[in-house]
């Protein structure tokens, strides 16, 4: 009861906001000239363009799995509804043929489609917004270049209210701010390109940042880890060493976890995984630098405590339970001190993605294992097997809990409900 | 459980190497726990498999997954191609080879196409005598009064399948056969145009599926599990995956 006046309660904010800012900031207009710029179609230009586009990963929601690149109709679950992906080939009728270069920068700048209606933050405007008007036009370029295929968009399928977009205006106001990425004189040149690019077209805040019932990011908790909705990962913080802060690790793991999906502190899987096969892996050796630097550079910020050691008690049941199960399945590759054989069969001692506080991505990976992705830097990646029909409730507890409290890990344990919670979920 | 000879074998595999890169743990008496011998290595590469589909492709005890070793590489490619791109919907399978490219999958394919791993013994669940008698028919001489070729004119005489695209049929459970019938006929399962499978198993009743499933599994294993090649019959219907 009280969840649902709250919940009214929010509704109503966010449609007073609504309506306010409807009537003051009516947004972003750009002036709608009769001269559209030429594109510049050189094959160096349209590279460029098609660089750049896998750096924002349009890819990844613009594609079915089998269907044409970039002719949309994929359905991407949130929240709030189905949201049906758009259709972004140059076809006349049912892409972006008809858009000029000025339609495509104010919907990459300002998160409006080319009739004005306001886009929902599903597209990552929030962050595509500090991509420079140059870089837009080369991506803009590379879309035109495309083949054109006829595909008709799907209506979304959000539930009232999210259905209405003008509430929309009450999310922008929160949660939006409009503008090209300003370079901090303060900083490398370096520096500045791996903010340009993990602020920019990388959206990493998307799932980086925690997101909040509204579906919001609030920008004080920058990077701080959170949920990914419906895909039931966590996406740790990228601000705090307990997690995958990286203010320890080399640029070089850095950059090769980016790039590669690989390194020798950890290694990518579920929605980072995709990350890395569809966007990451075509990077430049020195865009991924830039970006690691830029990462490693992030200021810490430890929200969370440390676990005290009464939260890390464990009953000595478990642990020899989870000390068995580990020695029977996972000491082959991990090996028995859990140093693991890096890059290939990851570290669990001293691992920040298995200690930290959500064990959610630990449970998942012993009941589903999981292949990290096939890149140009390592095309034959190596794979967990999942272990959710050879490990009940309790062994997978046992066992998640032993490799965050075993060899000094400073994790806590997990309970059985929370694996329990997990195995009802699909793979994904 | 393991029949003694497959751990025994194990355990002469392992003392033989000496140089195996990780000791085999004390209870590897099992085919679905994860053992190697070199890291570099494409065996080491596909452990990711080993829980479902045994050491060697063999299967396990669940009931669930499929033996692979020695079907036709063609045909374990076309499978993993097709669980990455969602055509074939498995979602366990779907996650695990979601962002693997084609010539890897490939070389996954071609490992599992040259394990020889015994089989095990064939199940032997009791069937009714009427049962067993239509499953039969169907398997090896057809039923042609619905159209439906018998099993045996693509899958092989000895149920090993065929290059490069059918899959052997030795060695599968009854469980797993009925499901992938059951799938075809409902439209859920699809093979490359024209899809073969999909005419024959759209012609199957319930209690066809039931009754050849049945017998399939009940079948004496191949001596020899390789698939037969592709020149030597002339297939009832037109196959995609065969060409």
């Amino acid at each position: 009861m009280r969840t649902t006046i709250r919940l009214a309660l929010a509704l109503l904010v966010l449609f007073v906001l609504g309506v306010v800012a409807v009537a003051i900031f009516r947004p972003g207009m750009l002036p709608q000239t009769a001269v559209t710029t030429p594109v510049n179609a050189t094959t160096a230009y349209l590279a460029r363009g098609e660089y750049l586009a896998r750096a924002g990963d349009c890819v990844a929601c613009h594609t079915m799995p089998t269907g044409r690149d970039f002719a949309g109709g994929r359905a991407m679950p949130t929240p709030f509804g189905n949201i049906y992906v758009p259709n972004i080939t140059p076809d006349d009728e049912t892409g972006i043929g008809k858009w000029s270069a000025d339609d495509f920068y104010r919907t990459m700048h300002s998160g409006l489609s080319r009739d004005g209606a306001l886009l929902y933050p599903a597209m990552p405007f929030a962050s595509y917004t500090k991509v420079t008007r140059e870089d837009s036009d080369a991506i803009y370029a590379y879309l035109m270049s495309v083949p054109p295929i006829r595909q008709q968009n799907r209506p979304h399928e959000l539930r009232f209210p999210y259905n209405k977009r003008d509430l929309l205006m009450g999310w922008r106001a929160l949660y939006f701010k409009e503008g090209e990425y300003v370079p901090d004189p303060k900083q490398s040149a370096q520096w500045n390109r791996g903010a340009y690019l993990v602020e920019g077209l990388g959206h990493c805040a998307m799932c980086h940042t925690a997101i909040n019932a509204l579906g919001g990011s609030s920008e004080s908790k920058a990077f701080e880890g959170g949920m990914i909705p419906n895909q039931n990962w966590y996406a740790p913080s990228l601000t705090s060493n307990r997690e995958a802060g990286l203010g320890d690790w080399s640029l070089k793991d850095i950059s090769d976890l980016l790039q590669v999906g690989i390194s020798h502190r950890g290694t990518v899987y579920g929605p980072m995984a995709e990350v890395v096969y569809n966007s990451l892996q075509y990077l430049s050796d020195a865009d991924a630098e830039a970006m690691a630097v830029y990462l490693k550079a992030l200021p810490q910020r430890d929200s969370e405590p440390r676990p005290t050691s009464q939260a890390r008690l464990v009953s000595p049941n478990v642990m020899e339970t989870g000390r068995k199960t580990y020695e029977k399945w996972c000491a082959v590759c991990h090996g028995g001190e859990g140093k693991g054989h890096p890059p290939n069969y990851p570290p669990l001692a001293d691992n920040q993605s298995i200690t930290m506080a959500s064990p959610v991505n630990s449970i998942r990976m012993v009941l589903n294992g999981g292949y990290s992705p096939g890149t140009r830097k390592n095309p034959r990646p190596y794979g967990m097997p999942p272990f959710a029909h050879m490990l009940d409730d309790g062994e997978v507890a046992a066992v998640v809990t032993y490799i965050r409290v075993a060899w000094q890990n400073s994790g806590t344990p997990v309970t059985q409900a929370q694996v329990n919670d997990l195995r009802k979920l699909l793979p994904e | 459980m393991t029949p003694p000879s497959l751990s025994l074998r194990r355990l002469a595999i392992a003392a033989a190497t000496g140089a195996a890169f990780w000791a085999l743990p004390a209870t590897a008496a099992d085919e679905a726990v994860p053992a190697f011998k070199d890291l570099d290595s494409i065996e080491a590469r596909v452990q990711g498999c080993v829980t479902c589909h045994g050491q060697n492709g063999q299967g396990t005890q669940s009931d669930a997954f499929p033996r692979i070793a020695a079907k036709p590489a063609g045909y374990l490619y076309n499978q993993l191609v097709a669980f990455r791109d969602g055509t074939r919907q498995y979602p366990p399978m779907n996650y695990l080879v979601a962002y693997l490219p084609d010539v890897y999958l490939r070389e996954m394919a071609e490992y599992f196409a040259k394990q020889r791993p015994p089989f095990e013994a064939a199940g032997a669940a009791p069937a009714d005598a009427a049962m067993l008698a239509r499953g039969k028919a169907i398997a090896t001489g057809g039923d042609a009064t619905k159209g439906i070729p018998a099993c045996v004119a693509c899958h092989g005489i000895r149920l090993t399948g065929m290059e490069p695209g059918i899959p052997g049929l030795a060695g599968l459970r009854s469980s797993y056969i009925a499901a992938q019938l059951t799938r075809w006929r409902v439209g859920s399962r699809h093979a490359a145009e024209p899809d073969c499978m999909k005419r024959i198993a759209s012609r199957l009743s319930e209690s066809d599926i039931a009754a050849v499933a049945t017998w399939l599994a009940r079948q004496e294993s191949p001596k020899d599990p390789s698939p037969e090649s592709s020149n030597l019959v002339r297939m009832p219907l037109a196959c995609g995956s065969q060409r």
